[in-house]
């Protein structure tokens, strides 16, 4: 008698555990039952996000930079479930080397964004990027690991906890990748991800007034109205690209702080 | 074990204010005598040592003709038999780069370099211990600091320059980025494996190939690093090590095929370099000695200037070109610091290297110990004042107590020549302007040093020390992200951060 497998239940990625919806609702996608995530979802989500990333922000970039090679780590660990999840082996090894990629410029980032200004007077002045805080990223539908790694990675770099909804068709890579994101060192809530529609998700999160940023890569037609929803509490809005990679994608989500100090005797 | 009462703070000078008041009395209170720890060996078991080494060439094994001995100069204990390499040996070793930079290395893409350099740091993390071992067997630097700072360097440098692999257009825009080509590496006795790390990090990230050649006392490290670099899978002849002496080195200098000098040393032989390669074209970075002042004003945190002092001059035996060799103390705290710094030297550790207690470990070699000893003497002969705080030295091996002198005038040697051992001069002044104008009177300006609470102070004075790096209110702090190297007579070119790519790239423009 051949033995019967154990099936998966595929559940959100919220404050590093793995909980159901608290509605209770799934849909179907790729086959499978996927968490159907609701508007509180996305609020404890976003909660988890903010009590995540003051650790994450203060850890030293050296070691921001190790732990996301982990995750590359445990992404390669795994590229042959990923490869079955997505459009195959090569979308695979490009999402672990861009995590790589992303992985190198944490601490290199301050000396290509920030630098010291040389102002007309006896001070020293000097400008260092910071993280904006709680980022919201609507993963695009297609490529469904690369677009979600494409979007998630320089948020992640740059200090900020992320809430990211998964690719809406094709959501079970998304879940993967949370699996591979719980087994290595990248602090629980720094990375929350959500499954379920776009329509009725997106503008939970751009109102929110506790998320500091948008990404709005896989927002489609509803672009417009999310943008003014994240007027209400001023939010950095991005219209990112689903396959690009850039230091300039880390840039959208930080703040650049500049400081004066006198010299003198 | 007894608890010796020195340690207990109510005894200590308290600082701030009342330390103007402390009478000359208190530099009486008692310091014991007798430091009696239980020995916290490491153990050596992690390592195994082969017999004897030969070069690393080609990704093999090169059979040296000539050999000498590698010792332990905690016990002079013989480790290794290791090759001297010769101009023969320095030919195969560039032959094999400039065909692997040729063959291949060159023109991968610049992920897949950072990925075998991001393996290199992963491999370093993974047998630091091993390494931290070998690396105070052979040097005679105490475990706690190879264990604790050359080994988590050493592989955040590869760490960080795998990064850089593929973003040199980030680093550089509006501008091409090519490899140099083959270098040539010659690095020092005080920080082997860290030393290399500097050198073949950054080389590997740019794209080029190496030779390297490891400082004569201390080669096992590097030889231990090319097993790193097999688990790592580098393709053959990235990176050649060949040992030996100054002679190897020389060798390695004056062949046609490379592309790039980069030299950590002696200011003596990094000028030698400076003129052999002059008209050749060769791109060339010195990183030479060093004579840091470490200048505490009077209102500086005076414990923490003391604990400062101390890591300054006596961190790895004070054989680290960047060490505050130079104190200057503001004149109206000079009695209190002095009395502070006396009572503190005498609760360091001297002794064997592999112990965890250890702060002070074995000199590195005869030769050194001797230019110490010479340099001190000559302290003593022009009229500086001498404290060494009372100490049990081993009897076998090669050993110094820890050194303050006071009394010290400018126009001394040990004033003035790097002496490259845990001897401390200490010198006064009175205004900002004479500390800088002291500070600088030296050919050297590799790092300073500035203790003060007031921020605008601290600015002001870095605006004007003509140093590479200046610390404040702390001393001896590395990382990788952060450019390192000198100005005058202390070399060119910096290793760390962004601008430690530029010497390992050439540009089309």
């Amino acid at each position: 008698m051949s033995r019967l497998p154990v099936k998966k239940t595929y559940k959100l990625f919220i404050g590093g555990a793995f909980p159901r919806s608290e509605s209770g609702r799934t849909y179907d996608a790729e086959g499978q039952n996927v968490a159907r995530a609701s508007r509180k979802d996305v609020r404890d989500a976003v909660r988890a996000a903010r009590d995540a990333q003051p650790g994450w922000a203060k850890a030293t970039a050296y070691n921001r930079g190790q732990v996301l090679y982990r995750l590359a780590e445990m992404v390669e660990a795994r590229s042959a479930e990923f490869a079955a999840l997505c459009t195959g082996r090569e979308e695979v090894e490009r999402a672990i080397d861009r995590v790589v990629w992303y992985a190198g410029w944490a601490d290199k980032l301050p000396q290509v964004l920030g630098g010291s200004n040389p102002v007309a007077g006896p001070y020293f002045n000097f400008t260092v990027p910071e993280p904006t805080g709680v980022v919201a990223v609507l993963a695009p539908d297609e490529p469904p690991l690369l677009g979600l790694v494409t979007r998630l990675l320089p948020p992640l770099v740059g200090g900020n906890a992320v809430v990211a909804v998964a690719s809406e068709t094709r959501p079970l890579a998304a879940i993967e990748l949370a699996e591979a994101l719980a087994t290595s060192d990248v602090p629980g809530g720094v990375v929350n991800l959500l499954t379920g529609q776009h329509a009725e998700l997106a503008p939970v999160l751009a109102a929110h007034m506790d998320v500091n940023a948008i990404d709005l890569c896989g927002a489609d037609g509803d672009a417009p109205e999310l943008e003014r929803l994240a007027a209400d509490n001023v939010k950095r809005v991005v219209r990112g690209r689903a396959d690009v990679q850039s230091p300039w994608e880390i840039a959208s989500f930080l703040e650049l702080k500049t400081v004066w100090h006198p010299m003198g005797q | 074990m007894r608890i010796p009462t020195a340690l207990n703070p109510t005894v200590l000078t308290p600082s701030g204010a009342d330390v103007a008041e402390l009478d000359k009395s208190q530099r009486e209170v008692a310091v014991p005598g007798d430091w009696t720890y239980a020995s916290a060996p490491e153990s050596r078991d992690v390592v195994r040592i082969a017999d004897r080494y030969g070069h690393f060439v080609g990704g093999e094994w090169l059979e040296p003709g000539e050999t000498y001995e590698t010792i332990a100069p905690r016990d002079e204990e013989s480790l290794a038999e290791v090759g001297q390499g010769t101009p023969a040996d320095v030919g195969r070793a560039v032959a094999a780069a400039r065909s692997a930079f040729a063959d291949g290395w060159s023109s991968l893409p610049g992920s897949e370099r950072a990925k075998y350099l991001f393996r290199i740091a992963r491999l370093l993390q993974e047998r630091s211990r091993e390494f931290a071992v070998l690396e105070s067997l052979n040097g005679g630097k105490p475990i706690k600091e190879s264990r604790d700072v050359d080994l988590p360097l050493a592989a955040a440098h590869f760490f960080y320059y795998a990064g850089w692999a593929d973003k040199l257009e980030y680093a550089f825009p509006n501008r091409r980025p090519r490899p140099v080509g083959v270098a040539g590496q010659i690095i020092p006795w005080n920080f082997p494996l860290l030393m290399l790390a500097w050198k073949v990090a950054p080389a590997l990230a740019c794209g080029n190939t190496v030779v390297l050649k490891p400082a004569e006392t201390t080669p096992l490290t590097a030889l231990l690093f090319c097993d790193v670099l097999r688990q790592a899978e580098l393709p053959a002849g990235v990176v050649n090590i060949v040992t030996g002496d100054g002679r190897t080195g020389a060798a390695l200098v004056e062949s046609e095929d490379i592309d790039k000098v980069a030299f950590t040393g002696s200011t003596e032989v990094g000028k030698e370099i400076q003129r052999r390669l002059a008209g050749t074209g060769k791109k060339l970075t010195l990183e030479l000695g060093g004579k840091a002042a470490n200048i505490v004003f009077d209102d500086a945190a005076l414990d923490q200037a003391v604990e400062g002092i101390v890591n300054g001059i006596y961190f790895n035996q004070g054989h680290v070109c960047c060490a505050g060799s130079r104190l200057f103390v503001q004149e109206s705290i000079y009695e209190p610091l002095v009395a502070k710094l006396e009572r503190r030297l005498a609760t360091l550790r001297v002794g064997d290297p592999l112990d965890k207690n250890t702060d002070v470990g074995a000199i590195n070699s005869a030769a050194q110990l001797e230019k110490i000893r010479e340099l001190v003497a000559s302290g003593v002969g022009e009229g500086a004042e001498i404290y060494q705080p009372p100490c049990v030295l081993p009897e076998k091996g090669y050993w110094f107590v820890p050194t303050v002198f006071t009394n010290v005038a400018q126009s001394y040697r040990i004033a003035q020549e790097e002496i490259f051992g845990p001897v401390l001069s200490v010198l006064t002044f009175r205004t900002p302007e004479e500390a800088v104008e002291k500070a600088n009177n030296t050919p050297y300006g590799l790092s300073a040093g500035v203790w003060t609470e007031k921020g605008s102070r601290i600015l002001w004075m870095a605006q004007r020390l003509r140093a590479g790096v200046v610390w404040a209110n702390t001393f001896n702090r590395f990382d990788p992200s952060s450019p390192f190297g000198g100005y005058k007579e202390s070399g060119f070119g910096r290793e760390g951060g962004l601008h430690g790519l530029e010497p390992y790239l050439e540009f089309d423009e």
